[in-house]
């Protein structure tokens, strides 16, 4: 029996080595803009990861470039110890900047054919993955006339819905009160309780302060600092002005 | 809503999925972006009213007999389905642009290859239903008869759409890519089209009057179709990845 | 590279003068046509220019979308704009020529369409390079290169099909028959010496599409510098 929990302690451990993502060198340039100048971190798994930093910064960049929406233009990204990162993209999620969601269709219709992207074929997973966001899966409505609030649990639910082992959030509190960000928070916290590795980009420091493990933060295309759960001096908000994150050029 | 209905996250998978089939996943696509444009009705409406547009004015331009109509409607008749085609190819891409959507494709492990093929086969059925419509309406306002065999003329518009549609779907999805999309697929489109454009409207003609046989113009564009839906396959990957 | 590169220079002038000569002085007047046939011997070489590099640009672009080289790039841009600036040349001194022996400026003749369809195909190529934005110009324009090569022979196909069925009364027609043999000189020396000022060229541009890139490189990193001083 204890030699059984050993084996398994250590076959964990083993796994806990690889690391979830790995950036090496990381570039990424817009034509004369350089949105990531050499990004090099890797990330242990089951954590959850804040980065922070200004507009610009290149925090939604560098997200993007892992989950290979957008080509480093120099460095390697490994994500789950994998270079080619389409091999691996069945076991990650992604919440963008905007909704990533058909207007036209409902919630449940969204889901069902995300998760067909998936190769799942399995609508109560879906009705959970709305229930799991504090949405009712039986609603009507087509996600068009959700209010802001919602679309972006909506989407989190589409992230979410094919059980990723690693999750990126790109702002993913923006128009969302924060009543319902709190329970987003502790959606994710228990996720990453259950192993999960986790980014979140965001401006709202002080929203993932209580269940952050490390943070990051990014100042003009560089990693200038990491810390174990978020300092205070990093959680003073910025202005509501600046608060809209500044669009990668595409 | 109350804390409590927060429930527990979807189970992770036990294993990797079955990879999805590349055609059951170009169904499923197919289906969605016919429910799509079943709610919303962009592409169809404002194809179909052109391409309405294009024949009154064209019947304006022209005050032909019926000797001469047979032999100028085929050419109408395409341009005019040319134009309309154009409305509603720049409708399907911009549809996945709306909220980044596009986005969400890419991210996950459906193949390239499904999503252009649904969009070409949905492209193919507005096309079609456009060229049902409009087909009635030239005979009405040309006093058309076919000379030759009317199942020719099936045949031919059967090709004739999917060379317009295939590489039509494809430049779409090019041209969104750049700053002017909608003025730029015509700019695209229209000079590697010339071919198929000259074959179908000759087909049709050679129909219409019976003067001449249009197998070599079906050939023709049985061979455009052949290998422009290749390379579009195999090429649409690099573009829908492009950053 | 330099000293190459001015050699070939050097070589090029050379064989455009002697090219000249030739086709002005050397090659018999035209029996009938009289001398506004020498207009051949430059409409013949850009023709041949312009479709070789056509056919560079679809191997530079095929290269591009298999293996992602900057320089691929950079010679499927600058053959292209070098390809349509000789092809622009070859429909300019075709009608000139038309002009005199046909009376007509322009007809609908099969070679003279497909070089007008080809041109046609690859301003919109340039067109889209023009046009699209940011770092997915080079994939992006080498898919339509290869579109655009692979139209060539069903354009071709479509045309000469189209034109036998409706037959011009005015086909001239027959260059190749019966030249004389320095007519012939003045034809392969032209062809050389537009050959060999098509790869000049196309390198020059090519070297300037890479230093293009290369600045803007340097502008991102300069940015960077900046940001750091302060």
């Amino acid at each position: 029996m204890t030699d059984k929990r050993a084996t398994l302690h250590s076959l964990v451990n083993a796994n806990a080595q690889q690391a979830a993502v790995a950036v090496h060198n990381v570039v990424r340039n817009f034509g004369r803009f350089a949105a990531l100048r050499g990004v090099s971190a890797e990330f242990a798994p089951g954590k959850l990861y804040v980065l922070l930093g200004e507009n610009g910064a290149g925090k939604s960049t560098l997200l993007r470039v892992i989950a290979g929406l957008l080509a480093p233009t120099r460095g390697t990204v490994e994500v789950l110890g994998s270079a080619n990162i389409r091999s691996v993209a069945h076991r990650f999620g992604y919440m963008g900047h905007a909704p990533l969601l058909y207007d036209e269709l409902s919630a449940l219709e969204n889901l069902e054919y995300f998760a067909a992207l998936y190769g799942i074929e399995d609508r109560e997973r879906c009705r959970q993955a709305i229930r799991t966001v504090g949405l009712d899966p039986s609603l009507e409505r087509r996600v068009g006339q959700y209010s802001q609030g919602m679309r972006q649990r909506i989407s989190l639910a589409r992230a979410i819905v094919h059980g990723p082992e690693l999750l990126f959030l790109d702002e993913p509190f923006s128009n969302v009160d924060l009543r319902s960000a709190r329970q987003m928070t502790e959606l994710l916290a228990r996720m990453r309780d259950a192993g999960t590795t986790i980014f979140v980009v965001t401006h709202q420091a002080a929203l993932m302060e209580p269940v952050a493990d490390e943070c990051l933060v990014l100042d003009a295309g560089r990693l200038i600092a990491r810390e174990q759960g978020i300092p205070a001096r990093l959680l003073t908000p910025y202005p509501a002005a600046e608060r809209e994150e500044m669009e990668a050029p595409r | 809503m109350s804390a409590s209905s927060v429930t527990q996250a979807p189970a992770r998978q036990s294993s990797a999925p079955a990879a999805p089939s590349v055609w059951s996943i170009a169904w499923r696509t197919l289906k969605k972006d016919l429910r799509l444009e079943w709610r919303s009705k962009d592409a169809i409406n404002s194809m179909l009213f052109f391409a309405l547009l294009v024949v009154v004015i064209f019947s304006f331009g022209f005050d032909p007999t019926a000797e001469e109509s047979r032999r100028i409607a085929g050419g109408l008749l395409w341009v005019a389905i040319l134009f309309a085609t154009v409305v509603a190819l720049n409708q399907t891409w911009t549809r996945e642009l709306r909220n980044q959507v596009l986005d969400a494709y890419r991210l996950s492990p459906a193949p390239p290859q499904s999503l252009f093929i649904a969009k070409t086969v949905g492209n193919f059925i507005f096309v079609g239903i456009l060229e049902v419509l409009m087909v009635p309406l030239f005979v009405v306002f040309y006093n058309l008869r076919s000379v030759g065999p009317w199942w020719q003329l099936l045949v031919v518009a059967v090709l004739a759409t999917w060379a317009l549609v295939v590489n039509g779907t494809f430049f779409a999805a090019l041209s969104i890519r750049t700053r002017s999309r909608e003025i730029m697929l015509p700019l695209i489109l229209f000079p590697i089209s010339i071919p198929a454009l000259l074959a179908m409207v000759d087909a049709t003609t050679s129909i219409l009057t019976g003067d001449n046989s249009p197998v070599f113009w079906m050939r023709l564009l049985a061979v455009y179709d052949l290998v422009f839906t290749t390379i579009s396959l195999l090429l649409f990957e690099p573009v829908l990845n492009a950053e | 590279m330099k000293t190459l590169f001015r050699l070939l220079l050097a070589v090029t002038v050379l064989l455009l003068g002697y090219g000249f000569c030739q086709a002005m002085y050397i090659a018999p007047r035209e029996a009938t046509m009289g001398d506004v046939q020498r207009i051949f011997y430059y409409h013949l070489p850009s023709a041949w220019v312009a479709f070789l590099l056509f056919f560079v640009n679809f191997l530079a672009s095929a290269w591009y979308i298999v293996r992602r080289t900057d320089g691929a790039d950079a010679l499927a841009l600058a053959s292209a704009e070098v390809g349509v600036s000789f092809c622009t040349i070859v429909l300019i001194t075709g009608p000139i020529w038309a002009r005199p022996i046909w009376g007509i400026w322009w007809t609908w003749d099969a070679r003279l369409t497909s070089t007008l369809v080809l041109w046609l195909i690859y301003v919109s190529y340039l067109m889209l390079r023009h046009y699209a934005a940011g770092g997915q110009v080079p994939v992006l324009a080498a898919a339509l290169g290869i579109f655009g090569f692979l139209d060539v022979p069903i354009v071709y196909m479509a045309i000469r099909w189209f034109r036998t069925q409706h037959p011009q009364p005015v086909i001239g027609g027959g260059e190749g028959s019966g030249l004389d043999h320095r007519m012939w000189m003045a034809v392969l020396w032209n062809l050389l010496a537009f050959s060999l000022l098509a790869v000049l060229f196309v390198w020059t541009r090519y070297n300037q599409a890479l230093e293009e890139r290369a600045l803007e490189e340097a502008h991102a990193q300069a940015a960077l510098a900046e940001e750091e001083l302060r």
